[in-house]
């Protein structure tokens, strides 16, 4: 049996990347993050799993990428800032193809921004960050018990398909602690990553024959090794570096599909009060909490609401969205930034319906009584949902 | 709704008043079949400045974590008092370090103030300053009777380190007694 | 006996990408003789490389090999390393690659002392993008970006590594390869971070710029800043400015290599169960009167979602 405990979301990735299996870690301490390497330093060792902190943001991402080439599930947590310096390696993981998984506690940006404040700023960023046509997951859950099962899925995600997953929470689940149950590995699904059948001399890293090749371990249990190059460069089956057109398409068209094909193993979603609503409160991470009770708040007074909440951000869940835009009258996404998801479902609605946004990146939570208000009156702004008193114990910007 | 409770815990960095608030977490959680949330304010953000912990127990799910109407209010400075007081409720307890906070004649009307010498209790009477927060706890138990005492009992027995548990558990005992004290005769500041 | 190289070569890549005159085959030559003195099976050797010419030697070999991005190579190794403290982990790099863009990873993982061999071609130049000037390209030499040469000052990598605290450090020289062979194969053998800067010459973006004359020249003339640490015993500290010492420059049998370190840790924390008990807390055990029920689960869990849970995929 697992066990109840009394944590918060960083606590509980920690906790239930271990669950998932995780075999290395290697981090580098930026606020509001830093519980998870805390954490995992003290239990980490106990399981005589190999923990680092390193140098800075870049070297830990490439020390994951390392362990996972070499056949260990790897992690890297981070926010804001970091994020930014760990996009290229990001990028090295989707084109080697290893498993990875990189922990975004969203902060309010840009830049340093705000260090303590929860944002959902890094939307956009989490599926375009790194450069070059890339094919990426990321899912965002929405308190702690969330993040326990989500981050399993993440690593689950990372092995099946090859495929660094981002998981994206934010400032204020790093704050909340709550009641959670957090499972035993034997009670849980727990893949790793396919292995070869073939012999280590005619093994490719990069077989044509199969849409997510196997990835060999490079030392395995019977006392195999499997040895073969991995290349950051355009590569052929083999995993050595080719110019050739057709491979290099080729290869970007599979790694896209591996996931595009797979939208129905990927994608997670949840419809809540959806039956019979008129408007759809698009929302995701702590902000569908807020949105949660705006809703029950409004259907006591008969207003037809509902929500969608994506916990697969990326891919985004286009068919559903769309499914959505022909039944109701108009969509709100609510989200901590200027409007950067709602971008996205503008474009899958395609203009079939209203989109509206509860749109707050001022290092604040979205709370209820503004979502409440939008639904009541979408077409209005909604101000910063604080009372003056509360607005005084920021100090500063007079 | 049934029961709901929100207590704020509310000191400057370093006082260690947060760890009040998860000790009755804890107890709420782990030794009553209570559900809880703990939103401390962030460490790196107060640094000798004002900090809270808000606590919410509750005997259903809680869905949106966000202490508006606080039930009871612990402020061991004065900072932390005019920082926090803004969302208690009408006639919430209060309970404030004597020694350190001065609470307005105004505010007495509003809430029950209940004023202790935490501080001064703690170090000189009990023997180390470090027992302020356990003292409170029990204060805080005896007064508004929000969890089971043997609950909180225990708690505190696994979250105190054990040299300092005696010391601790007769802290937790003197601020049972003046809990009760305060909850027959009333607010000390009237 | 000669070393039969194509053992350790994927000879279906052959010939070498390198130019005529490029040192990095001088370089790979060694370290491929010296690894067949150690007698190490290539099924335990693990090679990681970042961006440049000298970064394609993974190509080459065949070992388990990661062809990375520019800079981060000791970074990934790093990685590999201490996931498999058992198995032998290398670097190869240019100067560009390991000292100006990776310069960091190389400090820490020197200071680190973990044990990891890099073998870094320092042929002080950018060659692969087109000779531009690099951390290592002597003040006044021209490049493609310093064409009325460079008004840097260099920099000593070796006395950089030492003073980060490396295990050990040599200086070699392509046109020495017999000494270098050595030096290349004590790093190998020592249990800590080894760094062996080579200087090798890059004909065709350094040398031919400056008009150095063919590869035997430029070799000549890098030699002119090289002098044998027996050598600079004798010599004088103004003697010894500009110039750059070979040898075994240091070594430290004290220090304890991370791995081992961590090992030590490991057992310290097996020992101990103080943060086991504390995390541990609310444990269920299936004896346990409180066994978890699904209506308590779904209390935690209200939402018409899929758990990871075999026994409950939806609460």
């Amino acid at each position: 049996m697992g066990r109840i405990a009394f944590l918060n979301a960083n606590a509980a990735v920690a906790e239930a990347a271990l669950v998932a299996g995780l075999g290395f870690y290697a981090g580098y301490p930026i606020t509001p993050s830093s519980e998870v390497p805390e954490r995992l330093s003290k239990i980490m060792p106990e399981k005589g799993l190999p923990f680092m902190m390193m140098e800075d943001e870049i070297a830990s991402i490439n020390a994951c990428v390392g362990a996972s080439a070499s056949g260990v599930k790897a992690m890297t947590c981070t926010s804001g800032p970091g994020f930014s310096l760990k996009q290229e390696a990001l990028g090295m993981a989707c084109m080697f193809e290893v498993p990875l998984v990189v922990v975004d506690v969203m902060r309010g940006g840009p830049s340093t921004g705000l260090p303590t404040r929860p944002s959902q700023q890094d939307i956009m960023q989490a599926r375009w960050g790194t450069h070059g046509d890339h094919p990426i997951i990321a899912v965002a859950p929405c308190n702690a018990q969330e993040a326990v099962f989500e981050t399993i899925r993440a690593f689950n995600l990372a092995e099946k398909f090859r495929q660094p997953v981002v998981l994206l929470t934010d400032g204020s689940l790093s704050h909340l602690h709550t009641k959670i149950y957090i499972p035993d590995p034997d009670e849980v699904e727990i893949v790793d990553r396919a292995q070869p059948e073939v012999d280590p001399e005619n093994y490719y890293p990069y077989d044509y024959n199969y849409e997510v090749p196997p990835l060999a371990k490079w030392w395995t249990e019977d006392g195999k090794s499997y040895r073969y190059h991995l290349s950051s460069l355009i590569h052929d089956k083999t995993g050595f570096p080719t110019v050739y057109p057709k491979y290099a398409q080729w290869l970007l068209e599979r790694m896209h599909n591996k996931i595009l094909n797979h939208r129905d193993e990927i994608l997670k979603y949840e419809y809540y009060k959806m039956d019979d609503a008129e408007t759809c409160i698009v929302a995701f991470g702590s902000t569908a909490e807020a949105a949660r009770v705006a809703i029950d708040q409004a259907r006591e007074e008969g207003i037809k609401v509902g929500m969608f909440r994506p916990l697969t951000i990326w891919p985004s869940p286009e068919e559903q969205i769309r499914d959505i835009a022909s039944k109701v009258k108009q969509f709100i996404v609510a989200e901590m930034n200027l409007g950067q998801y709602k971008l996205e479902v503008e474009r899958i609605v395609g203009g079939r319906a209203p989109v509206y946004g509860v749109s707050q990146a001022a290092g604040v939570l979205i709370r209820p009584s503004q979502i409440y208000d939008k639904i009541k009156d979408p077409s209005k702004r909604v101000e910063i949902g604080l009372t003056e008193e509360e607005l005084k114990r920021f100090g500063g910007g007079e | 709704m049934g029961f709901h409770y929100e207590l704020r815990f509310a000191g400057v960095g370093g006082q260690g008043s947060l760890t009040a608030g998860t000790i009755l977490a804890h107890a709420a959680v782990f030794h009553t079949n209570y559900y809880a949330t703990q939103v401390p304010t962030y460490t790196s953000q107060v640094r000798g400045g004002a900090a809270k912990a808000d606590i919410i127990i509750s005997d259903t799910p809680i869905v949106f974590a966000e202490s508006t109407n606080v039930d009871f209010f612990l402020a061991t400075h004065q900072k932390a008092y005019d920082a926090y007081k803004g969302d208690l409720k009408k006639g919430a307890d209060v309970l404030v370090d004597s020694g350190l906070v001065k609470v307005p004649d105004e505010d007495a009307k509003i809430y029950k103030i209940y004023e202790y010498p935490l501080v001064k209790v703690a170090k000189y009477e009990i023997g180390n300053v470090v027992t302020m927060n356990v003292l409170a706890v029990g204060i805080c138990v005896g007064l508004t009777h929000v969890l089971d005492v043997e609950a909180v009992r225990e708690t505190v027995k696994e979250e105190v380190p054990e040299r300092f548990l005696d010391m601790n558990l007769k802290a937790f005992d003197m601020g049972l007694e003046v809990g009760e004290k305060f909850r027959r005769e009333g607010p000390t500041k009237k | 006996m000669a070393v039969d190289y194509t053992k350790y070569l994927r000879m279906d890549k052959m010939p070498l990408y390198w130019c005529p005159g490029c040192g990095d085959g001088i370089v790979l030559k060694c370290y491929l003789e010296a690894i067949d003195e150690l007698g190490w099976s290539k099924d335990d050797c693990a090679m990681v490389s970042g961006i440049g010419c000298a970064a394609r030697v993974t190509g080459y070999v065949d070992f388990h090999t990661l062809h990375t991005i520019h800079g981060r190579a000791i970074a990934v190794a790093v990685g590999i390393k201490m996931s498999h403290p058992d198995k032998h982990v290398f670097v190869f790099g240019g100067d560009g690659d390991l000292v100006h863009i990776g310069g960091n990873h190389l400090l820490h993982a020197c200071r680190r002392n973990v044990d990891v061999t890099v073998v870094l071609i320092n042929n002080w130049i950018y060659g692969m993008t087109g000779g531009q000037h690099s951390c290592t390209t002597p003040p006044g030499a021209k490049a493609t970006t310093a064409p009325r040469g460079s008004f840097e000052p260099t920099i000593d990598v070796c006395k950089m590594a030492i003073g980060a605290g490396a295990g050990y450090v040599a200086r070699g020289f392509a046109g020495d390869p017999t000494r270098l062979k050595k030096l290349i194969k004590e790093g190998l053998e020592y249990k800590g971070f080894s760094l062996i800067d080579v200087f090798s010459p890059c004909p065709i973006n350094f040398g031919r710029r400056n008009k150095l004359g063919d590869p035997a020249k430029l070799l000549e003339h890098m030699k002119s800043f090289l002098v044998s640490s027996a050598k600079a015993k004798r010599m004088s500290e103004e003697e010894l400015k500009g110039k750059f010492i070979t040898g075994v420059l240091h070594k430290d049998t004290e220090k304890p290599e991370l791995t081992e370190a961590y090992k030590s840790i490991v057992e310290k924390a097996q020992a101990s169960d103080e943060y086991w008990a504390k995390y541990v807390k609310g444990t269920l055990s299936e004896s346990d009167k409180n066994k978890i029920t699904r209506e308590e689960l779904k209390k935690l869990y209200p939402y018409d979602v899929e758990t990871p849970l075999k026994q409950w995929k939806k609460l």
